[in-house]
Order: C-alpha cells, then structure tokens, then sequence
C-alpha cells in the first residue's frame, strides 16, 4: 500500500447537542482496496463517513479525502465530482414515484453527463445489477434488495474514485444480500483502482473486506486486514475478535445463546389459526392463501425477502388490515381490528421505528404504559426493569429520533412487551442491529416464551436468527413455500444450511429465478460482455461543473414534474384548483351592497310615517322586516344581527309634519361590520333626501333647486358592479396562494425524507437545485393563469380592455416571484407542517389585506403600507385590474413591472443564502 | 365496545402538545398569528374612508372653489392634488387617484346666480369597498361647503323632517374594531385545520398511527386527543389575542363576555379540527394535504361574512356556506363582541356549529381505519 491514502483524519471529533459522536479520531485509510467501518450501531460510523464524503459539516478537526481538505467549500466542488456516497436506510436518497431508469438518469444529470452517454452508462449499470427487466418500476415498489442495488447504480453512474456505502445491506434478504457483494466484487474488477468505504454491522461480511475499521464509543479500536484482527486477538473469528477488542466493560457475558427445548403442552392449544388468508391491493395480490398454525409459547419465525408479504401478514393478524379472503383467530377467537380486548394480549412492534421521535425514550415508554392502562403503582418498577434489561437508561433522556437504528429497534420492541403481552409480533425486529445487541434480545426472546409462555411471531431475512425459532416459514412471491422445524427443512431439502435450503425452495417455486437469479444470468453475461476501456468521456467528467450548469438544473426540474405528473391528484388540484376557486370567489365575495335586512318601529301609524317606511322599503338595497312593536324587541332584534337598519319614527310625526315642527326621525344602524354600516348610513341618508324632496314638491308643488349638485362618474366599471373589480382582483390572489403552497413543501419534503442529501453530495449547486426545482412549478402556474383568464372571459364576461400581452407578462414575473416565495420559506422551515402553515399566515393576510384588494393602498399606513410594497401582490394586483378594466398596455404599468423583476433575484438570492449545502 | 377512556385521550393529547412544543417554527408562527398578525390587520387596513387620494380640478379659481378643494384634509382624504383636466385620465388609470372632482369653469358665479351649477365626481370603481362611501362624503362636503358658503351654517335650511342617525355597537365605524377580530376568527381557522389535519397526516407517513390501532385505543379517541390538544393551544393564543391584543393593545371595548366567546371558540374549534381530520383522510401526502387546505380555507375564510357581508352574496353561495361551521362563527363573534349578545340570543347558531362539527367528525372518524391502511399500501 504505496498509494497515498484516501482519506486521512486527524482529531475529528463530532457532537450532537451534548452526544459525542465521534472523539478526536486520527485515521489513515488505505486507497485502492475495500475499507470496512465495523461496530454496533451508535458508535459513530454514520458520522465518519457522512464527514468524508462532505454531506455533514466539520466541527473540529481535519478532513482530507483524495488529496485535499474536505472542508474547503472550494476543494469540495472539484472533488465531489469524484465521490459516491449511498445514505444509510433503504433507498433513502432515491425518489420513489420515479421508475428505475429515471432514478439513475436523474443521478447521471447531476453529473453533467449527456443524453447518450447517460444511456450508455444505465443500459451497462442494469445489466450488471440485474435491474434491466424492472428498467420502468416505481422505486417505491422494488424489493429492499432491489432499492440498494438501484442506489448503488446511481452512485456508480460517474465513475466515482472513492464509493461510501453506510450500511449497505441492513434490511436486506440473504440472497440479495450475497448478490450484493458480489456486484461489488465485480465493479472493482472492472475498475480496480477504486476506493470502497462501508459500513456494516454484519461481521461476515466484513470478513470479506481487505482492511478493517473497528469502531466503538466514537473511537478507534483498532484497524488492520481482517486476517490481522484476529491473530492480533488470538481469536478464530471477526465477531469474536471485536468482542476482544472492546474494553472490558462492554463485552457483555459472552458465550453463544442456547435455547432450552419447548415443552410440549396440549395439543390444539393454538395461539394463532390463520386458514387460507390473502390479501389483494387492486390487481396485486400482496399474500395469496397463506394458511399456518403457532402454538402457545412457540417461537415461530417468518422467514423471506422483502416484498414478499410477511408484513402485510402480519397486519392481517393485528387486525389492522381486514383480509381479502380467509380468516384468521388470536386465541380462538376470530381477529376483528374493533375488539380492544384482544389488542390487550397482543404487542405490536412494525417494520418502520412508529414511535414518536420527538419524545424521550422515558416518555415513549412511560406514554405507551399508560395508554395500556397499567396500574400507576406498576408502572414506575415495570419501566425500570425494561430500562434496564434494554440497556435504554443510559438513552432514558434522549430523543427517540436522535437515537442510532439498532438503539431505536430496541426501543420499540421495549414499548411492544410494556404491558407484558401473550402473544408478540415482531416484524423484522432485529434489522440493523448489531450482532452483540441481536444476541441480547434474542436471549430476551427466549425467556419470554420459555419462561413466561409468550407466543412469538417474528419475521426475519437472518438466516442464524431463523435457525433459532421452533418453527419457521418460507415465503416468497405472497405464498409460503414450506413450513417446519428450520432442521427438517434442511434435510428436506438435503441441503448444508438453512441459506441453501432457503435458496433451493426459491428455485423450486420459480419465482427466485424471474426475480434475482435471472437477474444475475444477465449480469454475468453483461460483465462478460463489458467493453475493457471506460468510457472515453470519463475525463471530461471529472471537470466540475463550474458555478451554473443548465443540465444539472433541468436534472432537477424534470425529476421534479415527473414526481409532480405521477401523482395525479396534486397535479389536478394544481391545475384546476384555482379555476375552482376563482369560481367561488367570483360569484361569492360581492361588495355590492345589498338585500339589507330593515324594520321599523312606527310609533305614529299615521299616513305620512307609513309614506316614510314605504319609501325604504320600496329601494332595492333595503328588504322589509315585519315591524318593531317596541323598544325591548328592537334592542333585541339589533343585538343578533337579524337588522341592519332599523327607523324609529316618534309618537305624532305626522301631526308635528303638518304643523311644520320638524320631527326627528331616528336610525338604528349595525356598525358592528363598519364597512356594511357606512354604505347602510350612505343609502339611508340618501334616501331621506329624496324623501324630503318629493315632500317639497308635493307641498309647494316645486322646490327651490339645490345651490350645487354633484354629479358622480363611477369609471371602469360603470354599473359599480362587483364582479368586475373581483375578478381581476381574484387572479393575483390565486396565483400566490397555489403556486406558493406548491412550491414550499418542495425543499422541506426532501429534507424530512431525506433526498436533500443528493444536494449535499453532487455537484448540484444550491442555485440550480432552486431554480431546478421551481421550474416546473412555474409552467404549471402559468398553465393555470391561462385558465383563469378563459374563465374570466367565458364565465364571467369581464373584457380586457388593455394588452393581454401586458397581463400575461405580469403573470409571468408574479408567478415567478410567488413560488419564489414558497421556496424561501421551505428553505427557513423544518418540518412540512410549519412550511404548509408558515406559507399560509405568511402569504395570506399580506395578500387579502395589505395589497390593495379590499383597501388601497394607498390608504394602508404604518407597516402594513410596508409590508404592502414589499409584496408582489400589490403591484400584479394593479397590472391586473389595469389590463382588464382600464385599458392599459406595458408601457403604461412599466413601474409595475420592474417592481416585480426585482423581487424575483432578491427572493431566490435569500432562499439560496438560507439553504445549506452540507448538514450540520 | 367500551366507554372511552378518558386517561387515554389526556395522554395522547399531552404527546400531542410535546410533538407541537418541539417544532420551534411552527410556535413561532403561531405566536405571530396571534400578536402581530393582529395588530398589522387591525391598524393597518381600515375599512372605512381613510387617507383616500383625492384630486381636484379647479378651472373655476374662486374663493368657493377654493374653499371646497381646503375642505379635504386628513384622516379621510390625503391632502388633494391640484391638477389639470388633462391629466384625469392618466392619474386614474395609474391608481394615483382614486377620486378626482372637477370644479368648472364659473362654478361660484353660477352658483351666486341660483342656476344650480354641477360639480364632476370622478370615482375609479374598481375599489368597490371605499367608492361608494367616498362619494357620499365628498357629496356631503362639497355640499355642506357650498350651504356654509351662502348662508353661514352647515345644516341644509330647516328641513321638515331631521334625521339623527346613531351607529350602533361601534359608534364611529372604527375599521380596526373589526379587523383585529376577524383576523384572530381567520387565524384560527387557518390554524386549527392545518395543525389537525398536519398532524394526522405525519403520524400516517411515520406509520404511528397505525401503531395506536393495534394498542387498546379506538379511532374516536385518538382523534379526540389530536383535537383537545391542538384546540388547546389554539385556545390560547386566540385567548391571548382577544384579551391583550385586541382588548388592551388595540383597546377595541368588547361589549358582551369574553368567557361565551371563548366558550363558542371552544366548541368551533372542534369542528375546525373535525375538518382537519376529515381532510387529513382525503389527502394521501402532505402536498396533497397542503392544497386541499388551500382550496378550503379561502372559502372559508372570504365567503363566511368576515370579509364581505353574507347577504350581498349569491344565495347559493350563502346556502352552500351554512354548512361551514365559520359562517355561524363569524356571526356568533360579530354578536358576542360588538352587540354584546348573550347566550339566549346566540344559542341557535351554537348549536348549528357544533352539529355541523358533529358531522364532519363522524365523516372523519368513518374515513379513519381505511385512510390508515392506505397510506401503507
């Protein structure tokens, strides 16, 4: 080993809040060979590699990696070109509507490659990984083992120098397990001058690699060849060997798990019956006529890759999935998903960590007591002891989601016996825990169905784990293909081991070889096949892509309108969602003020007071309560709003009128809404001088003409209608809301599901990632722009009077600006649910109140004037209602214009700055 | 089936209120909600006449016309702009001017002379909400401005009959009486149906859910426990805004019971948050959600009465929006606070509200067990 290292560390250390995670580690690694990071889960493997490939953020320390200092922002954007990095977690870092081919495309877009070497590079990555006949299947609905071969190509697609695989094969059935291991053989054969740095807690595995890691407690225990280890520890195997190598206090008691033999108890003593269940999604059958028995006390153990419908069996059983067909019975009695008592018997621990992050480990537990009703007195010593047997007290304080996986496993299965359940569910409960930890909860297991009579239903893809429970079952493809004792299935078969025989019953059934181990003819062959130089653009490559790359972007705005076109209902909401609205709006929000409820309280019941009354009543704007008969009802009939107005005519108005004194006349008005309470004053004020002008005429037979009269123009909109101010006025409105809902959960969701790390680990700028993203969303804005002003034209029949041309490039800026806005706010928020909530406050009031839809703004003061010209709704609002009612054109609304070009630079410089290119 | 239980649903809610305590943002957010939020669109925005730009044509230069145009001062009016008749049209076509009244040639001659001279009142119609108020004012100063003019008073010469008009509830019409309040009713809606519907949205993508329904704990409880616990909180802030906000900040005198309010807020919330549920079981993502909500608030929001009154609406619209438990509370606020209404006047749309509630919870509740397994699948 001549070659200079691929990555040296020198006193790197690494803190989550107050957790060290890694403590001043100094590691040399060697290049050109396969490195194993080996420990349990929590011990800081995650960490080192996310450090080396420059997805996380040094803290302290020094990182170099190929040759120069992985913190250098700089140094990073030329060597990431160079780097592969797969995400701990199945699929994590691929996206699941998109089909296989697009995945990788999308990947070899980041990179910069062209069309037809993007075409060249998938056909050759498929064939060899056996994914070519699956080339078109969603992400989402490949087997795990199929996700992280898929990962694998995509980290594969740019030649990469050094490949960082964080645990590569948790979760991941046997068979493909092996298939896995031997692609990568035959990746390093075809460019043996690669680096591979992984992480694993499976120590055969590791047994395989050329130089090994061992890590605990965020330190280095030791490194070496696999072969080294072991003689350094005089130990016969690696397990053994990092057992030796941990400090004394952590060895545990060592020696291998022995389960005592299960004492035979009554016969037809079954704890569960499931008869001929399936299960159908559609035209999909998950699990097709599965039919088994377990005993009371059995440990009974479902063994399959996954995809192959143990889950789904399993929530036939819990009852939270009523069977298709079949039936199925808990203790005699038939499983209904409504029977409480039943649930009682039964803990429950899923596939994914259910518990809830955000709580400590002491309050997931204590939470989950209580909800099992557990006596107080109970509770206290029965979490303790679970504390303690789960080795979680020294987490007790921590939050669940901060946990390290195999920590979290043990988590969940401590909250599933809380309340010390008959019969356990455990679906693949060990996946990503470490051998050491695996071995206590087994033994754990074991005591609960020996000792105590628990009946256990686990499922498992670990071949030593299945070699432990009484009894097992193969499945495959929704079927069970045999069920026995693990050792009458090996003799079955004739086969060595369980793994074999597993393999041999995969084959019989068929359904291994159309799945995998066709997969793997192909493969050979495409290897065989493999032209022995690379491609020649390899080195063009390696160049980095320099500060902007349109390729790199339309990478991310055609993954993004294929996610957006695969989910059919948020595209329609997207598209038709504001011509609905705007449907609504149009006709609903009216300012025409009209059909105002009167009444009066006609104390005189003379001609002249009934003239009076008749004289509102006979308006349009007003509609005749029946009368007020005195003072109680008409301070009632105010008091709950039945009445805007009500007139108080006094005793003798008649009389008083004649003899010329002047009566008063009174006005009730409801000002609790001001706005309806001046237009009611308005029309009743006006009305009584019409009132006292048709007096004048018929008393005097003419009147002395008024000094001055005002004659009043309403322009634009000359019948003061409200559909043609709320039209116009609708569509700014529309075009925020949507567009900017749309567009802010765009960062955040890839932040909570964790795609942001491609950000993190390719040559994708920050600025291309946004403007890649927002792309798309853009076009479908604009689309529903187009719609609206159809509508508008069609529906509601109000012209543009100025240039469409004018509006349309309004529209175009403004809806630029708003999914801008979105962005910037889902690049400042967390969790997608203050993103959704953040949007809304923030784009809502700003929008109806301040940006001169009701009010103007010119009569805004303070802040909200501010906040008014500092939103780009205000001015689309005016280019709007200028195109549509006063007939203006581009150069007229010039202002208008710039105003909102300037935003559009200001919004996504700010999102930029707020988005970071590493996790912290 | 059993009776709920009722230590259950406290502790859910409790893990609730811890899950909304950890999201920093999201608190953030609603604090403003309820602070800031209110203040800007209490004080902000007027509803009535307020610092309306105004321009007046003088072609007439007498002291009459003069003296209309020094009539215009503010709050009502900005200090109007002198300009010529050529530039009515492009002032208003710009929005610069939202009246431009227009003294003629000879206009105080005329008048002297009792030829009864007309005065122009250009109004840009497309602000409905200040065009129709604004040209009564101005008619009643240009007016009241000519009658002082020639006889020394304002008053119209004894009239037969006299008008004393008394506003009720909000006796100077003041706008920011009632933005601040329809701000807090708007608030909380958008709050409650997000924080619900969220909520229940992001247990079923980490499968928690799921995890509940094989404990000992039905649906009803689980979505009891999501909608005492973010009611809580919303309570609270809506508490917050009323009794500070609004009652001390603004010092908007609210006329009837702050507890009837809170207690009708109470019972809106639930439905608030039933729909939030029930959308929560409509959506199978959150960008889905996340729409769903938009398409619902702004209805809710524009067409409840808050923004607009109901009875100028179409009455299919005012028929489709009692079935939204928003319309009955807008109303039910408007009568507590303004009118000082009691519980034997608002009592029929309290029941109304809390039915309509009802019935979106037993949608909701009925969707709940298939929109679990779906997510999954």
């Amino acid at each position: 080993m001549d070659r200079p290292p691929v990555a040296s560390l020198s006193a790197v250390s690494h803190r989550y809040g107050d957790a060290l995670a890694l403590d001043a580690i100094d590691l040399v690694l060697p290049a050109g060979c396969m490195v194993g990071l080996i420990g349990p889960d929590g011990v800081g493997k995650s960490s080192l590699l996310a450090l080396v490939s420059g997805a996380r953020k040094i803290q302290s320390g020094r990182v170099e990696v190929l040759g120069g200092d992985i913190g250098d922002r700089r140094y990073r954007a030329v060597v990431q070109p160079r780097i592969a990095y797969m995400p701990q977690g199945l699929g994590k870092n691929l996206y699941p509507t998109l089909s296989v081919f697009e995945n990788v495309d999308f990947f070899g877009r980041l990179f910069g490659q062209d069309r037809r070497e993007r075409a060249g590079r998938i056909a050759d990555l498929l064939a060899a990984t056996g994914l070519t006949p699956f080339r078109d299947r969603p992400a989402a609905k490949l087997s795990g083992g199929m996700k992280q071969k898929l990962g694998l190509c995509c980290a594969l697609i740019h030649d990469p120098d050094l490949l960082i695989l964080d645990e590569p094969t948790t979760g991941v059935d046997p068979l493909s397990r092996r298939q896995f291991w031997e692609l990568i053989e035959r990746i390093r054969e075809r460019r043996p001058g690669m680096s591979v740095l992984v992480a694993t807690a499976y120590m055969e595995e590791a047994e395989r690699f050329d130089w090994l890691v061992a890590m605990d407690a965020g330190r280095i225990l030791g490194t070496g060849t696999p072969a080294e280890l072991r003689a350094r520890t005089a130990t016969a195997t690696l397990d053994a060997a990092f057992v030796q190598l941990l400090p004394a206090a952590r060895r545990g008691a060592g020696g291998g798990l022995t389960i005592p033999p299960r004492a035979a108890t009554g016969e037809a003593d079954w704890a569960i019956e499931a008869e001929q269940l399936s299960q159908r999604f559609g035209d999909f059958t998950a699990v097709d006529r599965v039919s088994f028995r377990i005993g009371r006390g059995e440990i009974f153990g479902f063994l399959g890759s996954n995809g192959c419908g143990k889950t789904t069996t399993m929530k036939m059983l819990t009852g939270l999935l009523p069977p298709s067909e079949g039936q199925a019975r808990l203790f005699g009695r038939p499983v209904d998903g409504r029977d409480l008592a039943t649930r009682r018997q039964v803990g429950y621990m899923s596939q994914s960590f259910s518990l809830y992050g955000e709580l400590t480990v002491a309050e997931n537990l204590d939470l989950h007591a209580r909800l099992f009703h557990l006596p107080a007195a109970a509770r206290g010593p029965r979490i303790a002891t679970l504390m303690q047997r789960f080795k979680l007290a020294d987490y007790a304080a921590k939050r669940a989601a901060d946990l390290p996986l195999g920590i979290r496993q043990r988590l969940s299965l401590a909250v599933a016996v809380v309340h010390e359940p008959k019969l356990l569910i455990l679906d693949e409960p060990t996946s990503g825990v470490d051998p050491v930890a695996r071995d206590e909860f087994w033994a754990l297991l074991v005591e609960l169905s020996r000792e105590q009579g628990v009946t256990i239903f686990i499922s498992t893809h670990f071949m030593n784990e299945a070699e432990r429970c009484d009894r097992i079952s193969l499945m495959h493809a929704g079927r069970v293909l045999a069920s026995d004792t693990p050792a009458a299935l090996v003799a079955q078969r004739g086969a060595a081991t369980l793994e074999e025989a597993f393999i041999g019953y995969l084959e019989a059934a068929g359904g291994g070889t159309t799945l995998t181990v066709d997969g793997e003819k192909t493969a050979k062959t495409a290897v065989d096949r493999e032209p022995p130089e690379p491609p020649p653009a390899l080195t063009v490559d390696r160049q980095p892509g320099g500060i902007f790359s349109l390729r790199r972007l339309l990478g991310y705005a055609g993954r993004e309108a294929l996610e957006l076109r695969r989910d059919p209902v948020r595209l329609a909401f997207a598209l038709l969602g504001s011509a609905l609205l705007m449907f609504v709006l149009g006709f609903g929000i009216s300012l025409d003020v009209e059909g105002l409820r009167f009444a009066a309280i006609d104390r005189d019941q003379s001609p002249e007071s009934r003239a009076y009354v008749e004289n509102i009543a006979g308006s349009r704007y007003f509609f005749t309560r029946p009368a007020i008969v005195d003072d109680g009802e008409l301070e009632r009939r105010m008091k709950n709003g039945e009445l805007a107005l009500a007139v108080d005519i006094p005793e003798g108005y008649g009389r008083d009128l004649r003899r010329g004194r002047a009566p008063e006349i009174g006005l009730w008005i409801d000002g609790a809404m001001p706005y309806r309470g001046e237009t009611v004053r308005g029309y009743a004020e006006g009305m009584h001088q019409l009132y006292l002008q048709q007096l004048a005429r018929e008393n005097v037979g003419g009147t002395a003409p008024a000094a001055a009269n005002l004659v009043t123009r309403y322009r634009y909109n000359q019948d003061v209608k409200s559909i043609y101010a709320m039209v116009p006025a609708v569509i700014p409105i529309l075009l925020i809301f949507i567009p900017a809902i749309l567009m802010a959960l765009g960062v955040v969701r890839e932040k909570e599901l964790g795609s942001i790390t491609n950000l993190y680990v390719t040559p994708v700028t920050r600025l291309e990632f946004l403007l890649g993203k927002q792309l798309p969303y853009v076009v479908v804005s604009l689309i529903s722009f187009v719609l609206l002003v159809i509508q508008s034209q069609l529906v509601f029949q109000v012209p543009i009077k100025g240039s469409l041309a004018a509006l349309t490039l309004g529209a175009t800026l403004y809806v630029v600006a708003t999914t801008g806005l979105g962005l910037l706010i889902s690049t400042f928020t967390r969790t997608q649910i203050a993103a959704l909530f953040g949007t809304a406050i923030l784009t809502m009031l700003p929008t109806v109140s301040f940006s001169g839809l009701t009010t103007p703004v010119g009569a805004l003061e303070g802040a909200s004037y501010w906040i008014g010209q500092l939103f780009p709704a205000s001015y689309f609002l005016v280019i709007s209602r200028g195109t549509y009612t006063k007939a203006l054109g581009i150069a007229d609304l010039l202002p208008q214009f710039l105003a909102l070009a300037a935003f559009i630079p200001v919004l996504t410089l700010l999102a930029v700055a707020l988005l970071k290119k590493q996790e912290n | 089936m059993r009776l709920p239980s009722l230590a259950s649903i406290f502790r859910l809610g409790l893990k609730e209120l811890k899950s909304l305590w950890a999201d920093k943002t999201l608190l953030l957010l609603i604090c403003w909600a309820f602070s800031g939020a209110i203040y800007e669109a209490a004080t902000g925005v007027s509803q009535e006449l307020n610092n309306a730009p105004v321009a007046i044509v003088d072609e007439d230069r007498s002291p009459l016309s003069q003296r209309i145009a020094d009539a215009f001062y503010p709050p009502y009016f900005r200090q109007p702009a002198m300009i010529r008749l050529a530039e009515v049209d492009a002032g208003m076509d710009s929005g610069r001017y939202n009246f431009v009244l227009v003294i003629p040639a000879n206009f105080q001659r005329d008048v002297l002379a009792g030829k009864s001279p007309d005065l122009q009142l250009n109004i840009d119609a497309t602000i409905m909400s200040q065009a129709f108020i604004g040209a009564n004012y101005i008619r009643s100063i240009a007016l009241g401005e000519i009658a002082e003019y020639l006889t020394g008073t304002r008053a119209a010469a004894a009239a037969p009959v006299r008008l004393s008009s008394r506003v009720l509830f909000n006796p100077n019409l003041k706008g920011f009486w009632f933005g601040g309040v329809m701000e807090a009713i708007n608030n909380v809606t958008m709050l409650t149906i997000i924080l619900v519907g969220a909520a229940f949205i992001r247990e079923r993508e980490h499968g928690t859910v799921e995890h509940l329904l094989v404990m000992p704990l039905t649906p009803f409880e689980i979505m009891l426990a999501k909608i005492w616990a973010n009611g809580l909180a919303v309570l609270i802030g809506v508490s917050f805004a009323l009794a500070v906000m609004v009652e001390r900040v603004l010092a908007v005198p609210i006329a009837g019971s702050l507890p009837l309010f809170l207690g009708a807020a109470a019972c809106y919330l639930f439905a608030a948050a039933s729909i939030g549920i029930f959308l929560g079981t409509l959506a199978r993502s959150m960008p889905q959600f996340g729409l769903l909500v938009i398409l619902c608030i702004i209805p809710l929001m524009l067409l409840s009465g808050g923004v607009s009154p109901r009875e100028s609406m179409p009455q299919f619209i005012q028929d489709l929006m009692l079935a939204a438990p928003t319309t009955y509370f807008v109303r039910l606020a408007q009568a507590i606070l303004y009118r000082g209404a009691g519980l034997d006047v608002v009592w029929p749309d309290l029941a109304a509200m809390s039915a309509v509630g009802a019935v979106f919870f037993v949608i909701a509740l009925l969707r709940f067990r298939k929109a679990v397994t779906q997510t999954q699948v």
